[in-house]
Order: structure tokens, then C-alpha cells, then sequence
């Protein structure tokens, strides 16, 4: 038998980001954290809750109490699929994918995300396709993040990648938008130096 | 009793009830059967006898068969016994020459065997035709009451109750025990949920008491004795001497000025501790009745009899009296309303709190004290050296859901600490972290406050705090108090370091609740709070008739809980009042003062004080009015002396004999 | 009014079939609908977990070609993609709610020229069938009408909730209505709004499969003949890993998932190839009755 596992769980308030909570209130939507009377009805309807190392819940709990460690390395933030069931069955109107959204923005921030983690990088392929195109091509972003995350499975996607071709259902060349492309990006770089408006 | 030399006529009623009895009991043979026992001159059955028909039967029959007795054999008396007493007494007969034999509760609810059930409905008939025969004739007597009140307790229970009547045009005696009236509400800042003032809807009604021609405030008083019973109660009241004449005295406050002690060196009761007094004092500014008060426990006079009495000299008015007696007043109430309140718990019984060792572990009643703009700190929250705290920690449940403690949930202090983490947060901007079990908030307007709360940032933690400490781990600790408790809703444990802890203790009886309970011969449940007559349907009656009680002293509620049973009191105090005359059941004892011996064995047997002794005669004589008919003197009488109506010996034979012979 | 149409991505690549038919059963209906010109990426779920105003600006711009396309007549913008539906309603809705998100939005459009006065309205194409043609036309229209066909209607998350007000987000009907019209039977099942697994098909594929498995498994055991669906994310997701899941799942999953315009075109006789038949994996299970009825295969 292997030694008996010991690990030791106490929170010391010092360990706490006491900033945190403030830093995701500040975000659209995550304002009405502070509402949650942790009912749990989040975790109940979610459908991948049973897969999250931490529920719903506990995320709001936590960010709230300024668990910021625990909270952005956590596999909820990347495990939600924006599903809104949370938001709409919520009692006291917390928009929690929103706060998902806002955890998922300071963890990408912050780089707390899990190396090889293909959900930050699906996101960020799709940022920067976007950018160049006006408009996201799934298959080359799909191809790309699986490369980036997990080679070995780029093998095991080519008969679906060739069946969607085939049917044409995927494209190897990125359909850009028509006419001012330049407009487009003038307005992402007026985001980018505008950090005001951020 | 004697003998009846006719067999009076009899009139045997049975009741299908439906199928509730039909369908255990055959009913048509029950009633030939009842048809033919001794006396017996009708016998019949119907669906149901509590119906108007089934009343008119009875009616008609005393009327064309000359009925001098009736049965009916139906459901328990507790359901219709009074209805079919009316139907006698409609019907010309004396209502007391009428039995009812319980058929359904008794039998056929309760006897799978047909067969069986309708023998022992036969044999319960038979007893009761045995025993009705034996009936007499008996009258309910009345007894006019009076038209004052007495209502014991000057908070805002008392107050309201008060108020009530008087505006109602009776004569009230408020007793309060303490110098001033207004209770716990006077000390509060603010009420929960909606943040009014206490002191600013309290006040008010304080000198409405004491303006009101209907009321007459005894202050610095209490009951000392009650005799007499609902309607006519005789209650004695001392008061205490307050060494000052309460008609002279104006509140000018020069005496206390004058004192020999040049600074307030004693602590206030009515901030707690947390503020000073003199020897002569007011309690507070609005104090009600507005007159000083000297403490004889610390009056170098009253004390060591060695004064320069600078207070006496000091008072143009003359009314200081330090020679003051205690005085017996006596007065006639028809109702009493009991409204003594509640203690708070004292967190000394709970060393791993610290209270009494950290002197920033304060108990809520002190922070309420602390936040209230008249306090001793004018409304600032501040720790004993004088700083703000940056940190305050509120604990729930202090003395209350804790088996070693008090086991039950005190129902006002997840409001109350709400209301505390507002204040504090808006007194002194610290963050408040509050630590809870379940938050509790059932009331109009109650969750929504805590909401609200929640949005202010306070930090709810869910988790029971084992214990507060200045053992430091970390150099954050140092300095601080720690509270330690498992967030159970993260699952973690957590040490959060805070300037000052408030203990949100709970509520509990008035230490002499016992004391108070047996003066007014009211019943207390186990753990001391007053016990209403029924916990749902009489909440504010209690098992004596003429009292009442209203707040905090049946149980723990908030304000508006303890206004509305104030409210229901006072208009059930009124309803006696206004009757104007208590009927008495002939269900008493009575003494045949030929056979009685003097022995006064029944006088302490007596439950109920109804027994006396005529001193004059050396009899025993029952109180009627008092009388319950419980029966205990009539079987402790050595004499057999005592009789009682409707349970004389003669027809407690009879019903044997029917239940027996026929069986 | 006008009814502009706002594409998306999807629509142009995996959910082809999606728009072909779309196109399709509004010509016939006599709905024309215009596709929105210079549109971009309505940014998308991705984009919000990377720089939400950024993505509230992607979405913006759409909200004000289209508005500027109205020349100040009423614009109805109508995207059939759930995500888009919902980033859009979003955005219009969170620049009115959040006061520094509003005017970041303004002053970036107004950099480029562009301005958006809150003037579009936002429809699915559901919302439209329902409310602006009206099932009498659709009716009307319907020429084989689907009679033995058992179908699941599967709403998916975004086209109901948060934002969507034109039918419950418990219990829609709206796709229910609408395939009841063309004939079909619709069954009442607790998956209608259940989430697919959205992107976590292709991230976190046992998360992902899982939940698309649950639901086809539903599907299967209510013995229906098809899911029609409103968004292309779940008509891939629900019909493209039917062999992976199987085999994850050890259980023969074969279940035939379409759009439900292209089920609605199949009532109106409409050509297989016009409605992007041919792009499905799994074609459509003709019932019985249905059989040799249609215009080719």
C-alpha cells in the first residue's frame, strides 16, 4: 500500500488576491458576483459541470473570496461551452458565462492556462484569422490548434477533414470578406490603441 | 346525590355521521337496543345528528315526548357537545341533562370486528342512559369583570399593548422594572430591513405611554403577587425606591452634575458597559419617565451611610429623598399581559470566542450601543484604542443552534448581523466578513436586504467559526485577531485576520422566567420561554384565563412579530373587557361544609388557588370562578367532604353500572 | 421593412447546406432576403474570451452597415447561425446596459466612419417564418406534405437563450409549429434546448462527444426519423462524429440530422440539390410513405 497521501489545506488571507474579485466585477456582466447566494442551481443545469474540477458554484465562491490561483487555473473556465443555461436559470440574474468569459480573459492575460490547452489556442487562432480576413475559415483554425495542441490527432481528423471537403462543407482557402477589408482592420487597431476604451 | 324516584324520560340519539360510524357500527340495532334500556322513551338514529334537522329531532322530541334527559351517541364531545347542548336548551331542556357517548373516536375509527364495535357502542350507550338519569339540573353562573389591564413589561411589547387599550378608552397599569421604559428597541440604532431609526419610532410611542390619561407607567416596578382570576385580578406591585420623587423630579440633571463623584466612574447598563455613569443618573436622554434614578449599589450614601449629599442640596425642586421605601401599591385588572422580553446570551459561556480576554471582541447588543448616533462613541465604530478597524469579522450563531448551548435558532441575528455589517461598513469602510450557518431571512422585505448586502461586498463565509485567536501564524496575523472556520461552500479552511470580532449572541429567557411564570400561574416550556395555549391557533393566551402574553418572552421574534402579538393581545384583552362578564362552567367542586373537617389537606392540593379556608366557619369554601373541575380535592378530600357537578359519585356508578351490566 | 441577411461564417463553409436551403425556402415563400454586403465575423464565441470589446466591435460593424443599408427605413437583419443570432442581440444589447461599452463601440466606428444608432432589429429565421410569413403561407406552400415523418426538433442553446425573445427557452415551439405545418410529426423531448457540446466537440472531445452522444442517444430511443436543427455547430457536431462516437460509446449511432429549412424545402417539393441534400453524411430517412415521391435520388 502507498503511503498515506497528506496534503495540506488551509487558506491564509495573505494567499489571497483581495484585487481579484474587483478586476472580474469590473468586466460586462460579472458586476453581480456579489449577488450570488450559492444555490448551486449553475452547477445543477450546466452540462459539463460533472467534468469541472470545480463547479460553477465554487468559481463564484471563489472569485468572490479572491482565490485567483485556483480560480484561472481551473478547467471550469475552458470547459464552458457557452451554453447560457446558467445565465437564464440563475435566480438572481448573474450572468455567470459572462463571468466565465471575463475568467477566460484574465487567464489568457495572465497565461494561468494549461500548456497545450486547446481552447486558448482554438481562441486565439480564431482572434488573429479574423483580423487578417474578416472572416474565420473552421477548418484551417480547427487544423491549426490541433497541430499546436496535439499533432497525433491531426491523423486521426483526416477522413472527416477529406469527407467535409469532399461534400464541400470545408474550404482549404479562407473566404475573405468583400470589399473594405482596411475598415475592418482600422477599427481592430483603433481598439489596440485606444487601451482607454479597454 | 339522592335518589330519583321516577326514572325520568329519556330520549337515545344515534348518529351515522355519514358512513364514518354506519359503517362499523349497525346502527339500527344499536337503537333497538337503546330503545329498550330502563327509561329510554325515543330512540332513533339519523346521518347526522349535528345537522339542523338532526338538532330539530331533538327539539321536537323533548317537546311532543316530554324528553327530560338526552343521549346522543355521535363523535368525540370535544367536537359537539356544546352543539348539543344548545339543542337541549332550544328545546326547553336544562343543557346539563344530556350526555354525549363517543361512537366514532372511540369506536368505530378504532374496531376492525363489526360485530365487536356495535357491542361496545351498544355497552357506551347503556352507560351513558345509566348516567344521564342521574343528571341535575345545573345553571352556568357569570361573573362581572373589570375594565383595567395590567401589562407587565415596558418594551416595545408593553408599549404597543398599551397604547391599544388605552386608545381603546381603558385604564392601563404598564409595570416595567427598570427606571426607564422602551426595552431592547431603545438601544438599538437602526431596525431591520428598512433602516429606520429605532429611537425615531420608538420614542414617540414612549411618551404617548407617558402622556396617555389612560395609562399609568410604573416604573422602577414590579408585580409582587396576583391573586383573583379572569375578569377580577388583584395584583400587588412594589415599587422600588428610586430615591427621588418621580411627580417632583424634571429631569434638569442638576443633581447629577452636583454629585460628589466629579466623573462618571460606573458603567452604564443601558450602553452596555461601554459608557460610564454616575451613582445618579439618567439612563438616556429620552428616558421615560424622564426622571433620575439613584443606584443604591453604588451611592456613597445608600452605601456607607457617609455622604456629602450634594445632590440633594443641588435639587431646587426638592426631590431627591435618599430615606426613599419601597412601596406596595395594589390594583384590579379584568386582563394581564405578560411582555417581559428576553435576555441575550452572555458569550463568556463560550471561551473560544474570547470575549471578556480580546478587548475587540464585542458582543452585538455592545455594537448596536457603538453604532447608535446617541452612543458612546457618537455612532463611530472604533476599536479600544481609539482606531478604526479595517477588518471586522461578524460571527452568527452565537449561543444559539448549539446543543451545549441553547439549541434553538434565535430567529432575529442573521437580520440583526445584516443590519451590524451595514452599519459597520458604512461607519468605519471595513470589510466585513461574516460568518454564518444558514442565513435566515424569512420576512417582507428580509431576503431582499440581504441581497442587498451581498451587492454592498460584504464577504459571507459559510462556516461555523471554531475559534478566535491572536496566535499568529504569518506576519499578516500578527497583530490581528483570527477567526478560523471551514468555508464549506469553497471547501477549504480558512484564517482571516480582522481588527475586531462582534459576536452576534442569541436570544434567551429573562433569567427569572420561572419566578415571573408561577406569579401569574402561566406555564414555561422546557427551556423557559412562556407557553401559549396553542402554538398555532392561541398564540398569545396562555392555560390561565385573563392572560396573556405578547414578544419575546414566548419565544424569540423581531419587532413586527412582537408588535403583531402585542396587537393580538391587547384586542383579546379587550374582547374579555368588553363582554363584560365571565361565564363559569357548573363543572366545580363544592364543599358540604357539614362534613368538612377544616384540615386544609385540599387547600395545597388545589392546582388552580380556588380553595380557601372561611377562617370564620373553619370550612373549606371553592372559588367557583377559579375552579377548573379538575377533580383533585374531591379524591383528596379524607372527609369526602367535596362533591363535584356533573362528576358526582351517584353518576360516575351509574355509568359503571351501564357499562357493565350490559356488556 | 427590409430584411437584410447576415451569413456568417459557418454558413459559408460547413453549414452550406444551411444557407443553400435557407435561400431556398425564402424564394419560394416569395421572402426575398438580401445578404448583407462587406460583412465580417460576428466575432463569435472565441473572441469574447480574448477582448470582449474587440468582439463587441467585430459585431458592431455588422449592426451598422446594415442600418446604414436601411437609408433610414426599419432593417431587420436576419442571421440564421445561433452564435451569430446571439453575439449580435448581444452587443446590441450590452451597448445600451454597459455605458463605457456603448460609447468604446461609438467612438471605434466613429473612427472609421460608421456609426450605429440601435436601429436593427436582429431576427432568426424562425422568428421570421413564424411571425412575418405566417404559417398559413407555409402551409399554403407546402406541396408533399411530410406525413409519416417523426422528427426532433433540437434548438440548441443560443437560438433561445439568453437573449432570444420570440419563443420559451424551456420549451420553444416555434421549430415545432413550423415542421407540424409541413406535415411532420414532432415529438415532445427534454433535449430541445440541451447544449451539444458546442466547440468542446473538437477541444475536449470526450466532454464534447459525450454530450452530443446523450442527445442522438434520445433521439434514437423516441424512435424519430430525423433532428432538425437551427444552427450549424450542432448540425456538425450532432452529425459529423456519429462513427467516433460509436466507437467511443460502443453503440451503433445512425441518426439523420438536418437543417430544419431543408426539411421545410422538402414539403415544398424543393429540389434535393437546391436544399444541400448531397452535403448531409447521413441523408435524410425518407419514411415509407415518402419514398420515390421526390424529385431526384
Amino acid at each position: 500500500m502507498p503511503g498515506l497521501q497528506i496534503q495540506r489545506r488551509v487558506k491564509y488571507q495573505e494567499e489571497l488576491d483581495a484585487d481579484f474579485p474587483r478586476r472580474v466585477a469590473d468586466m460586462p456582466g460579472a458586476a453581480d458576483l456579489n449577488r450570488c447566494i450559492q444555490c448551486g442551481t449553475c452547477s445543477a443545469t450546466c452540462p459539463v459541470s460533472s467534468f469541472m474540477d470545480l463547479t460553477p458554484r465554487r468559481v463564484v465562491a471563489m472569485t468572490r473570496a479572491g482565490f485567483k490561483e485556483e480560480v484561472l487555473r481551473s478547467n471550469t473556465i475552458w470547459l464552458c461551452a457557452s451554453c447560457y443555461s446558467c445565465t437564464v436559470e440563475c435566480p438572481k440574474g448573474i450572468k455567470i458565462t459572462d463571468v466565465m468569459y471575463a475568467l477566460k480573459r484574465l487567464a489568457i492575460q495572465e497565461r494561468a492556462y494549461p500548456r497545450h490547452f486547446p481552447t486558448p489556442v482554438l481562441a486565439r487562432e480564431f482572434f488573429h484569422k479574423v483580423r487578417q480576413t474578416g472572416r474565420s475559415n473552421e477548418g484551417q483554425i480547427a487544423t491549426v490548434m490541433i497541430l499546436k495542441t496535439n499533432p497525433l490527432k491531426l491523423l486521426r481528423q483526416i477522413p472527416l477533414g477529406l469527407k467535409l471537403l469532399v461534400k464541400g462543407r470545408m474550404s482549404l482557402w479562407t473566404e475573405k470578406m468583400s470589399g473594405n477589408k482596411r475598415q475592418l482592420q482600422d477599427l481592430l487597431d483603433y481598439m489596440d490603441t485606444h487601451k482607454e476604451l479597454r | 346525590m339522592s335518589q330519583s324516584p321516577a326514572c325520568p324520560r329519556i330520549g337515545v340519539y344515534v348518529c351515522h355521521c355519514g358512513m364514518n360510524i354506519a359503517k362499523q357500527v349497525a346502527v339500527e340495532a344499536v337503537t333497538e337496543f337503546a330503545a329498550r334500556l330502563p327509561g329510554v322513551a325515543v330512540a332513533r338514529h339519523y346521518k347526522f345528528m349535528c345537522s339542523d334537522p338532526g338538532q330539530e329531532l331533538i327539539q321536537q322530541d323533548i317537546k311532543e315526548s316530554g324528553l327530560e334527559r338526552v343521549v346522543v351517541a355521535s363523535c368525540s364531545p370535544l367536537l359537539h357537545e356544546a352543539t348539543f347542548r344548545k339543542a337541549c336548551a332550544a328545546g326547553g331542556l336544562n343543557p346539563f341533562c344530556f350526555q354525549m357517548a363517543n361512537i366514532r373516536e372511540q369506536v368505530a375509527w378504532v374496531t376492525a370486528d363489526k360485530g365487536r364495535a356495535t357491542s361496545k357502542a351498544k355497552a357506551l350507550i347503556a352507560a351513558a342512559v345509566e348516567r344521564v338519569s342521574r343528571a341535575q339540573p345545573l345553571e352556568r353562573k357569570r361573573l362581572a369583570v373589570g375594565d383595567k389591564v395590567v401589562i407587565v413589561g415596558g418594551g416595545i411589547a408593553g408599549i404597543h399593548a398599551a397604547l391599544t387599550i388605552a386608545d381603546a378608552g381603558k385604564k392601563v397599569y404598564l409595570v416595567e422594572r427598570e427606571p426607564t421604559i422602551g426595552g431592547h428597541m431603545a438601544k438599538f440604532d437602526k431596525t431591520f430591513p428598512t433602516l429606520d431609526c429605532a429611537a425615531c419610532i420608538l420614542t414617540p410611542k414612549m411618551s404617548s405611554v407617558k402622556n396617555h390619561p389612560n395609562i399609568e407607567l410604573m416604573s422602577y416596578s414590579e408585580v409582587e403577587k396576583v391573586e383573583g382570576f379572569a375578569g377580577n385580578f388583584k395584583i400587588t406591585i412594589q415599587k422600588k425606591p428610586r430615591y427621588v420623587h418621580e411627580e417632583l423630579c424634571v429631569g434638569c440633571g442638576e443633581c447629577v452634575d452636583a454629585c460628589v463623584f466629579p466623573k462618571a466612574k460606573f458603567p452604564s447598563e443601558f450602553d452596555e458597559g461601554l459608557a460610564l455613569r454616575k451613582p445618579v443618573y439618567m439612563p438616556f436622554p429620552q428616558a421615560t419617565p424622564a426622571v433620575v434614578v439613584i443606584d443604591p449599589n453604588t451611592c456613597l450614601q445608600l452605601t456607607k451611610g457617609k455622604c456629602k449629599q450634594k445632590c440633594v442640596e443641588a435639587c431646587q425642586r426638592g426631590a431627591i429623598d435618599l430615606k426613599q421605601e419601597p412601596e406596595q401599591v395594589e390594583v384590579e385588572a379584568a386582563a394581564v399581559i405578560v411582555a417581559t422580553g428576553f435576555k441575550t446570551f452572555d458569550p463568556r459561556g463560550l471561551p473560544q470566542y474570547g470575549y471578556g480576554r480580546y478587548g475587540n471582541v464585542y458582543t452585538s447588543l455592545e455594537v448596536e450601543r457603538m453604532v447608535n448616533a446617541s452612543g458612546p462613541t457618537g455612532g463611530e465604530v472604533v476599536l479600544k484604542d481609539g482606531a478604526k478597524p479595517r477588518s471586522v469579522a461578524i460571527i452568527h450563531c452565537v449561543g444559539s443552534r448549539d446543543k451545549k448551548t441553547h439549541p434553538w435558532c434565535s430567529r432575529v441575528c442573521c437580520m440583526y448581523s445584516l443590519k451590524l455589517a451595514h452599519l459597520v461598513k458604512e461607519r468605519s469602510g471595513a470589510d466585513v466578513f461574516s460568518f454564518y450557518i444558514d442565513m435566515r431571512t424569512p420576512g417582507k422585505g428580509y431576503e431582499e436586504f440581504y441581497d442587498r448586502l451581498l451587492e454592498e461586498g460584504v464577504h459571507f463565509i459559510r462556516g461555523r467559526v471554531s475559534h478566535i485567536t491572536d496566535w499568529a501564524m504569518t506576519k499578516a496575523e500578527e497583530g490581528k485577531l483570527v477567526v478560523s472556520a471551514e468555508d464549506s461552500l469553497i471547501g477549504v479552511t480558512r484564517r482571516i485576520p480582522v481588527d475586531m470580532v462582534i459576536l452576534s449572541v442569541g436570544l434567551e429567557p429573562q433569567p427569572d422566567a420561572q419566578e415571573v411564570r408561577k406569579k401569574f400561574n402561566i406555564s414555561c416550556s422546557q427551556e423557559g420561554w412562556f407557553l401559549e395555549r396553542h402554538p398555532k391557533l392561541a398564540p398569545v393566551a396562555t392555560f390561565t384565563d385573563g392572560v396573556w402574553i405578547a414578544g419575546a418572552c414566548q419565544g424569540p421574534k423581531d419587532i413586527p412579530d412582537t408588535v403583531a402579538q402585542a396587537g393580538a393581545a391587547a384586542s383579546e384583552a379587550l374582547a374579555l373587557i368588553d363582554k363584560g362578564y365571565v361565564e363559569i362552567e357548573p363543572n366545580t367542586a363544592e364543599v358540604d361544609p357539614e362534613a368538612c373537617s377544616g384540615c386544609k389537606t385540599c387547600l395545597g392540593m388545589c392546582p388552580y388557588h380556588a380553595i380557601r379556608r372561611d377562617e370564620e366557619k373553619g370550612v373549606a369554601v371553592v372559588n367557583e370562578a377559579l375552579c377548573k373541575g379538575c377533580g383533585t380535592c374531591v379524591a383528596a378530600c379524607p372527609s369526602g367532604a367535596i362533591s363535584q357537578h356533573m362528576f358526582t359519585d351517584d353518576e360516575i356508578y351509574q355509568e359503571l353500572e351501564g357499562i357493565l351490566s350490559y356488556v | 421593412m427590409r430584411f437584410l441577411y447576415y451569413p456568417g461564417c459557418s454558413l459559408k463553409s460547413s453549414g452550406r447546406a444551411y444557407e443553400e436551403s435557407l435561400l431556398a425556402v425564402f424564394a419560394r415563400l416569395q421572402f426575398p432576403l438580401e445578404e448583407l454586403p462587406e460583412w465580417n465575423c460576428c466575432g463569435a464565441t472565441a473572441y469574447m474570451g480574448i477582448d470582449e470589446k474587440k468582439a463587441f466591435v467585430l459585431a458592431a460593424r455588422n449592426l451598422a452597415l446594415a442600418e446604414q443599408h436601411g437609408d433610414g427605413q426599419p432593417v431587420h437583419l436576419v442571421a440564421p447561425c445561433a452564435a451569430c443570432y446571439l453575439v449580435l442581440l448581444k452587443t446590441q444589447k450590452y451597448m445600451v446596459e454597459y455605458k463605457p461599452i456603448g460609447r468604446a463601440i461609438s467612438d471605434a466606428l466613429k473612427s472609421v466612419g460608421l456609426k450605429y444608432r440601435g436601429q436593427v432589429k436582429i431576427r432568426h429565421p424562425l422568428d421570421v417564418l413564424i411571425k412575418e410569413v405566417g404559417l398559413e403561407r407555409i402551409r399554403a406552400a407546402v406541396s408533399r406534405p411530410l406525413e409519416g415523418m417523426k422528427i426532433a426538433c433540437y434548438y440548441g442553446c443560443q437560438v433561445v437563450r439568453p437573449f432570444a425573445e420570440f419563443d420559451d427557452p424551456h420549451d420553444p415551439m416555434s421549430m415545432d409549429d413550423l415542421l407540424r405545418a409541413c406535415g411532420a410529426e414532432t415529438v415532445d423531448w427534454p433535449c430541445k434546448v440541451r447544449c451539444c457540446g458546442a466547440m468542446l466537440t473538437g477541444t475536449v472531445e470526450e466532454v464534447g462527444q459525450r454530450r452530443s452522444y446523450m442527445i442522438l442517444h434520445e433521439a434514437m430511443r423516441r424512435g424519430v426519423d430525423a433532428v432538425a436543427t437551427a444552427c450549424p455547430l450542432c448540425q456538425f457536431n450532432l452529425e459529423c462524429f456519429q462513427g467516433p462516437m460509436s466507437r467511443r460509446y460502443r453503440d451503433q449511432v445512425e441518426m439523420s440530422v438536418a437543417y430544419f429549412t431543408q426539411i421545410v424545402g422538402k414539403a415544398m417539393g424543393l429540389d434535393e440539390r437546391t436544399l444541400g441534400m448531397h452535403r448531409l453524411f447521413i441523408p435524410l430517412r425518407q419514411p415509407p410513405a415518402l419514398l420515390g415521391t421526390s424529385h431526384d435520388c
